[in-house]
């Protein structure tokens, strides 16, 4: 095995709690998004572009889409001869087994992975985030400063901080102090989430976790303030592009409308910085002559007869004569049937929507505005025809035509 | 060792002077088709979907955009250790001269590799079909005729414009072919050849070795016509669906044969896809203001003008108030803002300026060269 300087690991094991039906049956980073995207292809793809050749993804929870979708990693172009993509759920020791206890867990239990690299550096991801970033910029800035751990932080709005893990970091970005969350935070240094750690410094600390009964063996909870505490050197490596956690229903659906607004600076068309993703092989999307198409996202293999209308519309996605989708996301293989109307709604894989239900509604029409919120039909449910779902509804199994489901 | 039934041979350059400026920088099999893809996958994708992954390309002239496009043959799933893709281009040597002058020289030139093969048969085919074949009826015909050569042919009406090179047959009750002819001047309904047959290799390469020693060069003419008698020749009627592209129009009428459901639905069914090079491009985009109907749009595109029963291409741009009708847009053609185009292809990275307007007729339609600039 020849030596790297640097490989990365992606936390990819999260549920994803709090996307609820969209993640019953794959875990988080295997959710769609943007069309023809699934999360994980944003860090994956990072990487490759970084010039990163290894990539461990860290898999517990519902693995089976996300093993699928990575497969050789050739999409990526991570099947490489020496290094590429491997899938890493956790795995049967002869001192018996153990699941993730947590994100540290999780590296640790794959210290013999990584030893066999031999690396200078390891670069730590998590497969929720919607981000382009450039991680050789940050590996250099981590080898100027000598740092042993280098933590990727993006300034949020103040009133905000207290929603992140905050770095108190000195002018030159030097970290003094982490406050997971805190009350009255002192910056507005978010941690994004990514770390790049000298091996020898993490590998020391991970075993050291490991031994410290009642841990939660966490990066942000254990191993951070255990490399502070002890006077590591810690850098805060400030970004400035767009950087979206895609953790919630809302966040999701911000994020996949962020692709529609010219203002926002995420652009996939740079062809230096291509995002990749597994494609399958289906013909151009086709519109028909009644079809009303504006201010949306199509992808391949779709057939639209209705009306699109700041929209993001996956692969394979049918929209009936008649039917309306506003201010939504539909995954792949959905059908919209005729005359249906799809307001503020994220419709999960291969869902149908049956002739003219009506999803979800827009704000401006409510009375009461604060029962409204962001629709989710969910993967493979059918709705049945003329069925009315109320905004801020979660739909996990089928309903038959005419019920009526007020939340 | 498995032992493969069939292994596919496909001519990438035949009817490359039928196709104008389509084919001045590129093979007829290269040539960009629906959208997504070039006139190569439907063929090597109908092998691939009947089980033939053992495919031999021959290449002849301008290969350069047919191998980019092929690469090693992965996304057919043709990337394989026993067989899979291999492009043929011509090599000379001794009496070789390299460039070949008909199908049976070209297939001499690769004598080496269907030898190397341990298929039964050969599915020989051009990359003039706009079709899903299923080349197992085909063999599965041929061997219940146990015949010698089958063609695969349809019964159509002779178009005038584009007939240099076809074949049409007659055929007896049992299907097989009678006399046959080249080039016929006629507009009667025929049996027309599809370019496309199946033969036993052990007789492709005495076929070949014979020709090659007695210096015939044509499949059609040396075999073909002279030799209907004495050989076994069958033919297949296919009944699938199937456009020929042997002239600009009908490059133009089966492009937009594609905007018809019934015809995506014939070439497209989930289960025998279109395979064909990835390129990791965004979905389509479409802006305010955004106006398209009756038209097929693949990713990568930009939108913001009308587009009307046209074929736009991967990552073609339509500038504001751009008018779009009855056209084929290439990959990454620009068409500027307020310009208005009628029955025009546009080649691939073509630029049409803002405001220009650009019109061709139904039978007639305009072809703008690769990259350039209006």
């Amino acid at each position: 095995m020849r030596k790297k300087e640097w490989i990365a690991m992606l936390l990819a094991g999260g549920q994803g709690s709090r996307l609820y039906t969209l993640t019953k049956n794959l875990a988080k980073p295997a959710v769609p998004f943007g069309g023809k995207y699934r999360i994980i292809d944003f860090p994956l793809s990072n990487c490759v572009n970084s010039g990163i050749d290894t990539v461990g993804v860290l898999t517990q929870y519902q693995p089976l889409v996300l093993n699928e979708y990575i497969g050789s990693g050739q999409p990526w172009d991570l099947d490489r001869q020496d290094g590429g993509v491997f899938v890493l759920p956790p795995y049967q020791k002869s001192s018996g087994s153990d699941w993730y206890t947590g994100t540290a867990n999780a590296i640790y239990q794959n210290l013999p992975f990584i030893d066999r690299y031999d690396p200078e550096y390891v670069l730590i991801l998590s497969g929720d985030h919607i981000y382009k970033m450039n991680y050789e910029k940050m590996l250099k800035f981590h080898k100027a400063k000598q740092a042993d751990c280098t933590i990727a932080v993006l300034q949020v709005p103040m009133e905000e901080a207290s929603r992140f893990g905050i770095m108190n970091a000195e002018e030159d970005g030097k970290v003094y102090e982490f406050e997971e969350k805190p009350e009255n935070p002192k910056s507005n240094l978010a941690s994004m989430g990514i770390y790049i750690f000298t091996w020898k410094k993490l590998r020391q600390y991970l075993e050291q976790d490991a031994a410290t009964p009642g841990s939660a063996n966490d990066f942000g909870k254990n191993i951070i303030p255990a490399m502070l505490a002890s006077g590591e050197r810690m850098y805060a490596y400030a970004f400035d592009g767009y950087w979206k956690d895609v953790g919630t229903i809302d966040s999701l659906w911000e994020a996949n409308m962020d692709l529609l607004d010219p203002k926002v600076p995420l652009s996939l068309y740079d062809p230096d910085w291509k995002i990749y993703a597994r494609n399958p092989a289906l013909p151009p999307h086709y519109i028909a002559p009644e079809a009303h198409v504006q201010n949306a996202m199509v992808t391949e293999g779709c057939m639209i007869a209705g009306t699109v209308d700041f929209s993001v519309i996956f692969a394979g996605v049918t929209i009936e004569e008649g039917a309306v989708v506003r201010d939504s996301i539909v995954m792949p293989g959905s059908v919209i049937k005729k005359g249906a109307v799809v307001d503020y709604t994220i419709v999960a894989e291969n869902a149908v929507i049956g002739e003219n239900a009506t999803i979800g509604a827009r704000p401006e029409g409510m009375e009461d505005i604060s029962g409204w919120g962001v629709t989710i039909i969910g993967g493979g449910v059918t709705v049945g025809t003329g069925v009315s779902i109320a905004p801020k509804a979660m739909v996990e199994t089928d309903i038959a035509a005419e019920e009526v489901l007020v939340k | 060792m498995m032992k493969h039934t069939a292994m596919g041979i496909v001519f990438s350059n035949m009817h490359d002077s039928h196709l104008g400026s389509l084919t001045r920088e590129r093979t007829t099999g290269s040539v960009p088709f629906g959208g997504r893809y070039r006139l190569v996958d439907f063929i090597l994708s109908s092998m691939v979907n009947s089980g033939i992954s053992d495919i031999g390309v021959i290449a002849k002239t301008n290969y350069q955009s047919l191998i980019g496009h092929l690469g090693n043959g992965r996304e057919w799933d043709l990337a394989r250790k026993l067989g899979g893709l291999t492009v043929l281009p011509p090599y000379s040597s001794g009496d070789n001269q390299g460039i070949y002058a008909g199908r049976l020289d070209a297939l001499a030139g690769v004598s080496g590799y269907i030898r190397s093969n341990r298929a039964e048969y050969v599915v020989l085919a051009d990359c003039d079909l706009i079709a899903n074949l299923d080349f197992q009826k085909l063999i599965a015909f041929h061997e219940e005729k146990d015949a010698e050569i089958t063609l695969a042919y349809r019964r159509e009406k002779v178009c005038r414009a584009g007939n240099e090179n076809l074949v049409v047959f007659d055929l007896n009750e049992d299907w097989r072919v009678g006399r046959v002819w080249l080039s016929p001047q006629t507009e009667q309904e025929q049996n027309i050849y599809l370019n496309v047959a199946v033969i036993k290799r052990e007789l492709l390469e005495k076929i070949v070795e014979e020709a090659h020693s007695r210096n015939k060069r044509s499949f059609t003419k040396d075999i073909l016509v002279e030799q209907s008698d004495t050989l076994r020749i069958y033919a297949y009627e296919v009944q699938d669906y199937v456009m020929r592209i042997n002239h600009l129009q009908d490059y133009f009428d089966a492009s937009m044969a594609l905007l018809q459901p019934q015809v995506r639905q014939a070439l497209f069914p989930a289960e025998r896809p279109i395979l064909t090079r990835v390129r990791d491009q965004v979905p389509a985009k479409y802006g305010l203001g955004a106006v398209v109907k009756n038209s097929l749009v693949a990713d990568g595109c930009i939108i913001e003008g009308t587009v009307e029963n046209s074929i736009i291409f991967r990552g073609a741009k339509i500038g504001r108030g751009a008018v779009i009708r009855d056209s084929i847009i290439m990959a990454g053609a620009v068409i500027g803002d307020g310009a208005r185009l009628e029955f025009v292809v546009a080649d691939r990275e073509a630029t049409i300026r803002d405001t220009r307007t650009l019109v061709g007729y139904k039978t007639y339609p305009l072809f703008i060269e690769k990259k350039s600039v209006i």
